[in-house]
């Protein structure tokens, strides 16, 4: 009997080596919607193409509630391969040393054929040390542009393929829109990512020194300049009149240019999909405006979305498989893929040309105005992305300013200098934890 | 008569509560000694550095401007006693209504109780809905109908008074069925011997109904400020995120962003251990020193 079962112990065994089920390789994530059936998709094409490992992708629900459930799996020991984690919780894993596996670190020990050139810099350099060693996979990367009205142009006498390039004009032509009939001229979603950060690298000013906080931890906020004072100053202004309306945090404004309230609308690039479906009029998209009398601008402007980072502790035919499926996500036909039907920017030049060549950007030119904006110039260090610990308090404090702002609670220029204070009080915290 | 039985076993009582005891300890107890430890750490999310700061966590809540413990704590306040207030007083005004002999009462009933089936965070979105600046129907309405300029994004009285409409609607129907309930146990020969004696209306609610509620009211009182102060989260998360500034921010709200959203373990620990204060607080007031006057 006992033999028997040896035998029988035997057998399975080398039955399973033979037979061997794929190793299976967790990837929590927080895109919902079309969205997270197309990473279902990806990874069921990635299954596809191998018999060695099987992807599972888990939808962990919004990006803080992911982004906890990976820290909090960590510390129970029992993490996912891979977890997706929005831009403004780069710092915060980058610097939890011995958690994570930089991807340049993981290729290297899978021997995964890794070239970190084919990548569009701007997107991988939010995700890389100043050495350009990159730390995560870049996954659903957008930047901030200009939506506007083409209906309500033409209906205010203005030139529909002409949108506002400059602020002055820009101020100029909103002002014309609420003239001509409507509730205000524009308004805009997330104020730090896209009036603070985006603004600072399109006119190629530090958002923060030590190059926005790449080259240190002791690195500050510096962003309340004369420019971003008077840039301030002047919207505020235009709120007292109405011209400029106050939509709330994050993308909450959206309603007020999907339901033709304003005319123009500051928003992700990840947002057009959403307002194809939304607009019941003709809509454009155009680069952010910048103020002529600074002489770098524009510069290029900066991502935003999630990136995919690796989990430490995990064995080595696990981080095999994860370089396979990092290198089958970079590949020319699945960024195409993902990038035609999410909206998100391709992270790949090749992406890019093939879209193009695929006619794409003929019935959607808005994605390409985006891309083109990011690849405007090589990137600086005022424009290479944003890496600042506890940078999620930093935002919260500037939306909260910026609504006692437009109360008129605060002024301007006390507003701003708050916003930098407190700020820093939060940077100096993250670098006495993580000295 | 009171009659009392003995266990002959040892052992079997204590058998018999160990599984409330493990739910206890391992729902209450252990997160609670948590929260007490991790208030006097700074860490970083992951665990991997600690340090020891003491009290850190706690002085910083009360001496830095920045931190508006103070501000989230009197909002808290404000809030949890308007809501209370609000909800109680038209409550009453319903239940006495609909206890008098009218057509279709047990209709109106039906529908005053209606609202508590529906869940707090659904509550906070249809309100939202209702008064979005951008599209809400009532916004509309009081730009331009009534000339009321509707920003309770930038408002922060408006913001108030809404979260406050919210989170007191949504209570009505809790306080009208008990409400309800204790005046249909009022006697009613007392109320008919008030009347006799020349009694009217309103003094025959105020010297005799009102008075033999108030174990009802005072109950009330408890629940409605406990839930002032607890379970309106979903409807400030969902309404207004604390906002506009920091002006409709409370003290759980505060905890959870502070904890979850930012991950600032220790902060948020440590105004959890201040709110588990005030809530051993607020139960050692109620059974010590109130409930004795109030006349059951």
């Amino acid at each position: 009997m006992k033999r028997l079962t040896l035998a029988l112990l035997i057998v399975s065994m080398v039955a399973t080596a033979a037979f061997a089920e794929p190793i299976s390789i967790d990837f929590w994530h927080a895109m919902t919607g079309k969205n997270g059936d197309t990473v279902q998709a990806i990874c069921d094409k990635f299954n596809a193409t191998q018999t060695l490992y099987k992807v599972v992708p888990v939808y962990k629900g919004s990006y803080s509630d992911t982004m906890n459930a990976g820290i909090a799996a960590f510390r129970a020991k029992s993490a996912p391969a891979i977890v997706q984690v929005y831009e403004v919780g780069t710092a915060t894993m980058m610097s939890a040393k011995g958690a994570v596996k930089p991807v340049y670190q993981l290729m290297k020990e899978t021997k995964q054929k890794f070239d970190p050139k084919i990548y569009i810099p701007t997107i991988t350099s939010y995700y890389s040390t100043s050495k350009g060693e990159m730390l995560s996979m870049p996954f659903n990367s957008s930047t901030s542009v200009m939506y506007y009205n083409k209906d309500a142009f033409r209906k205010a006498g203005l030139d529909p393929e002409k949108p506002p390039v400059t602020w002055p004009e820009f101020f100029e032509v909103a002002r014309k829109l609420k003239a001509s009939g409507m509730e205000g001229g524009f308004s805009t979603n997330w104020i730090s990512w896209i009036q603070l950060e985006n603004f600072s690298a399109w006119h190629n000013q530090p958002f923060g020194t030590k190059s926005n906080g790449f080259d240190g931890l002791d690195t500050e906020l510096v962003f309340n300049t004369p420019l971003t004072v008077k840039h301030f100053e002047t919207i505020y202004k235009l709120s007292q009149e109405k011209v400029f309306i106050y939509g709330g945090r994050e993308n909450k404004a959206n309603p007020l240019f999907s339901s033709g309230q304003v005319g123009m609308h500051f928003e992700s690039i990840g947002g057009y999909a959403n307002f194809k479906n939304t607009c019941k009029f003709e809509f454009g998209v155009a680069r952010l405006p910048y103020y002529p009398e600074v002489a770098d601008a524009p510069q290029n402007s900066i991502i935003g979305g999630a990136s995919l980072w690796v989990f430490n502790g995990k064995s080595k035919d696990e981080y095999k498989g994860v370089a396979q499926f990092f290198s089958f996500l970079s590949s020319p036909e699945i960024q195409a893929f993902w990038h035609q039907n999410t909206g998100y920017l391709p992270i790949t030049m090749a992406a890019y040309e093939l879209t193009k060549a695929q006619g794409f950007y003929t019935t959607n030119p808005g994605p390409e105005v985006a891309i083109k904006q990011l690849l405007n110039k090589a990137p600086t260090k005022n424009s290479m992305g944003i890496r600042f610990g506890n940078f999620n308090i930093i935002r919260e404090i500037e939306d909260q300013t910026w609504e006692d702002i437009l109360a008129g609670k605060i002024s301007v220029k006390a507003g701003l200098e708050k916003m930098v204070r407190e700020g820093n009080a939060k940077l100096r915290d993250f670098e006495r934890l993580n000295k | 008569m009171a009659q009392q039985y003995e266990f002959k076993a040892k052992y079997l009582p204590y058998l018999l509560v160990l599984p409330q005891m493990l739910i206890v300890f391992v729902f209450f107890f252990w997160p609670s000694f948590q929260g007490v430890w991790q208030s006097f750490f700074l860490q970083d999310p992951f665990g991997g550095r600690v340090i020891f700061v003491g009290l850190e966590n706690y002085t910083r809540l009360f001496t830095d401007p920045a931190s508006s413990y103070g501000e989230s704590f009197r909002v808290s306040v404000a809030f949890a006693v308007c809501v209370a207030a609000l909800s109680m007083i038209i409550a009453l005004f319903l239940a006495t209504q609909a206890n008098k002999k009218i057509k279709f009462s047990s209709f109106y009933k039906t529908m005053m109780i209606w609202p508590y089936a529906v869940a707090t965070m659904v509550a906070g979105v249809l309100w939202l809905f209702m008064f979005n600046p951008n599209v809400g129907v009532i916004a509309w309405f009081l730009k331009h109908r009534l000339g009321i300029e509707w920003q309770h994004l930038l408002n922060s009285g408006q913001a108030f008074l809404l979260v406050t409409m919210a989170a007191s609607w949504k209570q009505i129907s809790y306080n009208f069925v008990f409400f309800l309930a204790g005046l249909q146990s009022v006697p009613v020969d007392l109320v008919e011997a008030a009347a006799i004696d020349g009694a009217g209306p309103t003094r025959r609610f105020w010297k005799i109904i009102f008075p033999l509620l108030s174990p009802t009211t005072f109950y009330l009182l408890v629940m409605n400020l406990v839930y002032g102060f607890f379970e309106t989260f979903p409807i400030i998360h969902q309404v207004t995120a604390g906002g506009p500034g920091k002006s409709t921010s409370i003290l759980v709200y505060k905890v959870w962003r502070d904890g979850v959203i930012n991950l600032d373990l220790g902060g948020s620990s440590a105004q959890s251990v201040i709110l588990m204060i005030m809530v051993i607080g607020l139960t050692v007031v109620q059974f010590r020193f109130i409930e004795r006057r109030v006349h059951y």
